[in-house]
């Protein structure tokens, strides 16, 4: 339905954040999803994210797979440069984006046919590589574009609405990615914008692999109360274990909190998370606590979410390569070519 | 001491600067160095010389080759016969000394005694072993000098100057002194023993010219790397891949050299070694889309994972710049030897209607040029651009003529909308063909505030770039497409056409290029008139068609099984299979001027038995 246009008007009294942009300046076209579907609140999240950050639109460049969750970022963000690719390959393109242009935000959105199947090598070597980059999962445990088959992500047991019932151990992207060393790893729920909007915010603001697996149910066809990726699920078993609230740089911090499962985290462009533990034997800062915890739970049956693994430390592609400052897709001949005497002396090495 | 004589043929192979020698060893023995010691060498007294390495897909064990065409008149196709084997490997000594023609010469290890199996042949016995084990502590350089021996005793026996021998090893070891004095010991020993024993020099013999002088003796990867590094290239990405990956490795050298800002020390280039080919090309087209020049080198395997890729690029029209080394396939084929087969599957890669650019080059200058000016013709089309290089050409040293750079070149980044441009814009769309040339403008991201982006799709868009269902629309979109293909010849180098008015004409591209001067002067000898076309870019140039139009008849010479570029001939040029002969060989090996010379003759015979029939 996307040539029906948007209206773009707008209520006058919306609020406009420091670059004296509205919400509305943030969106994208009209949806074409089905009516409930988790993926429009996670459009909605990441623009309720940005402009509250007061991010430039036009500095944030968009990039995704193919299936339900990468036709996504047409509905945000309708002035940033978008890049809709090929089915399981968004983390090449955004490597190459990233490296061709240093100096923007990049928003990566899949799937869980996009991410955890087709695209698993590419997802592995993208946080191998330390893009920095946010990486959302919208997951559903199922395909959504072909009439729901069973994804990857479904748990065992799972079962879609046509009855059909997942026989295999399902890949958790959560513990793939901290396992390889990504390090910013979240987990949310598309209904819960409350958690979902700062873990968007901080994801932007820390640098490196920023990765967060959102499950965001199929109403179509995975959303049975045996589905385990459907709301009814998703809220009954979701167990927070970290609340974050996100203060962007230059904002001033007015909350505060009880001293004890309280940790403020400042991130590398001076915004500051606070962190607050459910669990005081869970720490972020260790990547095998987070994935124990992280496991634990899953044992159980039930879905660890909040910010579950953070690594401040580690340097991203750039640092690692030790790239110029000036973005390649600024340097001409000037800056690269070497002329024709060095190829002169090049020559006499050949003669 | 009496000198023997050389061996039980009672006649010699004679020749001044004009002669193959081969070199049979064991891969992995150090052999490579020392043999492209003796082709430098060579060079370097000013005679042309071709050396091709006949390689396994192999890191140590097995039979290797390394041939050496000397030829003062310039003639630096392969030719088949050898004058003189260098016989080491003791796995295929039989099948080697086979080779060698009649009145031909063969040096041998006599450390081990050897059965002779042909009596038509000249000997040269030289205890290679044995001369090490005498003179040598380290077990390593018992068995490595053995090669500078030989070379040495080549040095004897073909009289190459034994100063350019000992001032090259002094180059190479530059820093290891240690090195240089058991080297030029060694090659000492050979020279010394093949004086003392035979008589030298041979018949076949070289003397100083000055026909290569001038040249630079180099092999075509190196050339591309060069070229990627002057024509801007920032991001490389790739997977490793026989016979390409030199290219990424001159790439990174050169880079490293180059490419570095004095003032902060941080690269202004990036190589990123993906996990497959399809992330390869992937990372290549995010930087292109992002403003950045970026390619992928890949022989047949890699490319053949590219074809999603590459439909995406053509579609979205995004920049991307492929080399494809070609190597033997179908599959894993001949990993380490080449071929010319992958034209039509690089011509039309990835599903649906598309078609790709191709630049075929022919010698190290080519590979230099084409690779600079690849970046500009994608940028200006924004389309993918593949050049077409192979096995022969990219790991092989050629002669060639040096590169040239003119330092007021500038980089045609194409139609590329500034913020500045945008503010005059009312209604800016990605797709729109403002000027009727079929290619529209582009933006980088980032570029403006408010105006100028738009969404990037591999699936049909409109010229907003909007999605889009209507086959109209889509139908517009894919005509625009093919009116910008057919343009784009102005960009691409045109054939190459040597013409005498004959009736009858050769076709030919690539590699093949080595052998056609020959091919035509031994024809011409026999009163076999041809004109010579080589075609360097697809789509062709009007030239292409025009040249077989205006002859009876055309050979077309291609490394292949299936005649690939006459098929694109017939498609594109209205040709039929009457007018164009096809002349293939597809042995794993390049194509020599005997095999062309021979197919074209019994082509003719063939043909006048019929029409006298």
């Amino acid at each position: 339905m996307s040539y029906i246009v948007k209206p773009r008007f707008h209520h006058p009294g919306l609020k406009k954040n420091d670059l004296g942009y509205t919400r509305r300046d943030y969106e994208g076209t009209l949806t074409t999803l089905c009516g409930g579907c988790g993926h429009d609140s996670i459009s909605a999240a990441i623009i309720h994210a940005v402009h509250d950050m007061s991010l430039a639109p036009h500095k944030i460049a968009k990039v995704s797979g193919i299936g339900c969750s990468s036709k996504i970022p047409s509905y945000f963000l309708d002035r940033s440069h978008g890049f809709n690719s090929v089915h399981g390959r968004m983390p090449s393109i955004a490597t190459g984006a990233n490296l061709a242009n240093r100096e923007l935000y990049y928003i990566g959105v899949s799937g869980d046919g996009d991410t955890a199947s087709i695209g698993l090598g590419q997802f592995c070597h993208i946080v191998r590589r330390r893009i920095n980059m946010l990486y959302i999962v919208a997951n559903n445990g199922t395909y959504g574009l072909t009439k729901g088959q069973l994804s990857a992500t479904a748990d065992v047991g799972s079962k879609t609405k046509s009855g059909e019932e997942s026989q295999y151990d399902n890949i958790d992207l959560v513990s793939l990615a901290i396992d390889l060393g990504a390090s910013f790893v979240g987990r949310s729920f598309s209904g819960d914008k409350d958690q979902l909007v700062p873990l968007i915010q901080a994801g932007l603001s820390h640098r490196g692999f920023a990765f967060i697996d959102v499950v965001s149910p199929c109403v179509t066809f995975n959303n049975t109360p045996f589905s385990a990726h459907g709301y009814k699920n998703t809220w009954e078993n979701n167990v927070v274990l970290s609340e974050i609230d996100f203060v962007p740089m230059r904002k001033e911090i007015t909350t505060r909190y009880s001293a004890g499962k309280e940790k403020e985290i400042t991130l590398h462009d001076g915004s500051v998370i606070h962190l607050h533990k459910t669990s005081s034997s869970y720490d972020p800062y260790d990547r095998e606590n987070a994935l124990h915890h992280v496991n634990e739970y899953k044992k159980r049956g039930k879905i660890a979410t909040g910010l579950l693994y953070i690594n401040q430390s580690q340097s991203d592609l750039h640092e690692l390569a030790d790239t110029a400052d000036k973005p390649f897709n600024r340097l001409n001949e000037h800056d690269l070519c070497p002329g024709g005497d060095v190829l002169q002396d090049i020559n006499e090495t050949f003669m | 001491m009496s000198k023997r004589k050389t061996g039980r043929s009672t006649r010699t192979l004679s020749g001044v600067n004009n002669f193959v020698v081969k070199f049979a060893n064991v891969n992995g023995s150090g052999s490579a160095s020392a043999n492209n010691l003796f082709a430098k060498a060579i060079f370097r007294m000013g005679v042309p010389v071709s050396p091709h390495n006949i390689f396994p897909s192999n890191i140590q064990g097995l039979p290797t080759w390394y041939e050496v065409r000397v030829n003062d008149k310039g003639y630096l196709g392969r030719r088949d016969g050898v004058d003189l084997m260098i016989a080491v490997n003791e796995q295929t000594i039989s099948r080697d000394i086979e080779s060698v023609l009649p009145d031909g010469y063969v040096l041998y290890d006599s450390s081990k005694a050897l059965r002779p199996i042909r009596n038509d042949v000249n000997y040269l016995p030289i205890p290679l072993k044995d001369i090490c084990l005498r003179e040598f502590e380290h077990p390593g350089q018992r068995q490595l000098f053995q090669n500078i021996v030989y070379v040495g005793a080549l040095a004897a026996f073909l009289s190459i100057d034994f100063e350019i021998l000992t001032s090259m090893v002094s180059q190479q070891f530059r820093g290891k002194e240690k090195l240089i004095l058991p080297n030029v010991h060694a090659m000492e020993l050979g020279y010394q023993y093949a004086k003392d024993n035979f008589e030298c020099p041979l018949p076949i013999r070289l003397k100083a010219s000055r026909k290569a002088k001038g040249k630079i003796l180099m092999d075509g990867n190196t050339a591309i790397g060069l070229g990627c590094v002057y024509g801007g290239a920032t991001v490389a990405s790739w997977y490793p891949l026989t016979p390409s990956t030199s290219v990424v490795d001159a790439y990174g050298k050169y880079c490293k050299r180059l490419r570095i800002d004095p003032g902060t020390g941080k690269k202004k280039f990036s190589i990123v070694q993906a996990e497959d080919e399809l992330a390869a090309i992937g990372i290549a087209i995010g930087a292109g889309w992002n403003g950045a020049r970026a390619f992928t080198a890949s022989s047949g395997p890699g490319v053949s994972l590219m074809q999603e890729f590459l439909g995406l690029a053509y579609f979205a029209e995004v920049p991307v710049v492929l080399f494809n080394i070609q190597r033997v396939g179908p599959s894993t084929g001949m990993p380490t030897r080449t071929q010319q087969g992958d034209l039509l599957s690089c011509a039309f890669a990835s599903h649906g209607d598309t078609r790709h650019i191709l630049l075929i080059p022919s010698t190290p200058k080519e590979c230099f040029e084409f690779a600079a000016s690849s970046f500009d013709i994608a940028d200006r089309l924004q389309t993918p651009v593949i050049v077409m290089s192979d096995l022969e050409l990219g790991m092989n040293d050629h002669v060639s003529d040096p590169l040239e750079w003119d330092d007021a070149r500038k980089y045609d980044r194409g139609k590329v909308l500034t913020a500045e441009d945008l503010e005059e814009i009312e209604d800016y769309g990605r797709y729109l063909d403002v000027d009727g040339d079929g290619i529209p403008w582009r933006t980088y991201p980032g570029v403006h505030p408010e105006k100028g982006s738009y969404f990037t799709r591999g699936s049909s868009h409109d010229t907003m770039a909007a999605y889009t269902e209507d086959g109209n629309i889509y139908a517009e979109n894919m005509d625009r497409l093919a009116s910008k293909f057919a343009g784009s010849v102005q960009y691409l180098p045109q054939p190459e056409i040597v013409s005498e008015g004959s009736k009858r004409g050769m076709i030919y591209f690539g590699t093949t290029a080595s052998a056609i001067p020959e091919v035509h002067d031994k024809l011409a000898k026999q009163g076999i008139a041809l004109d010579t076309m080589r075609i360097r870019s697809f789509p062709f140039h009007e030239e292409v068609s025009r040249f077989i139009d205006e002859h009876e008849l055309v050979y077309v010479i291609e490394q292949n099984r299936d005649a690939q570029m006459k098929s694109l001939l017939k498609i594109e040029c209205n040709a039929t299979d009457e007018k164009m002969h096809s002349i293939l060989s597809y042995n794993g090996v390049v194509t020599s001027a005997d095999c062309i010379e021979s197919a074209i003759l019994e082509d003719l015979s063939e043909m006048s038995k019929q029409a006298s029939a």
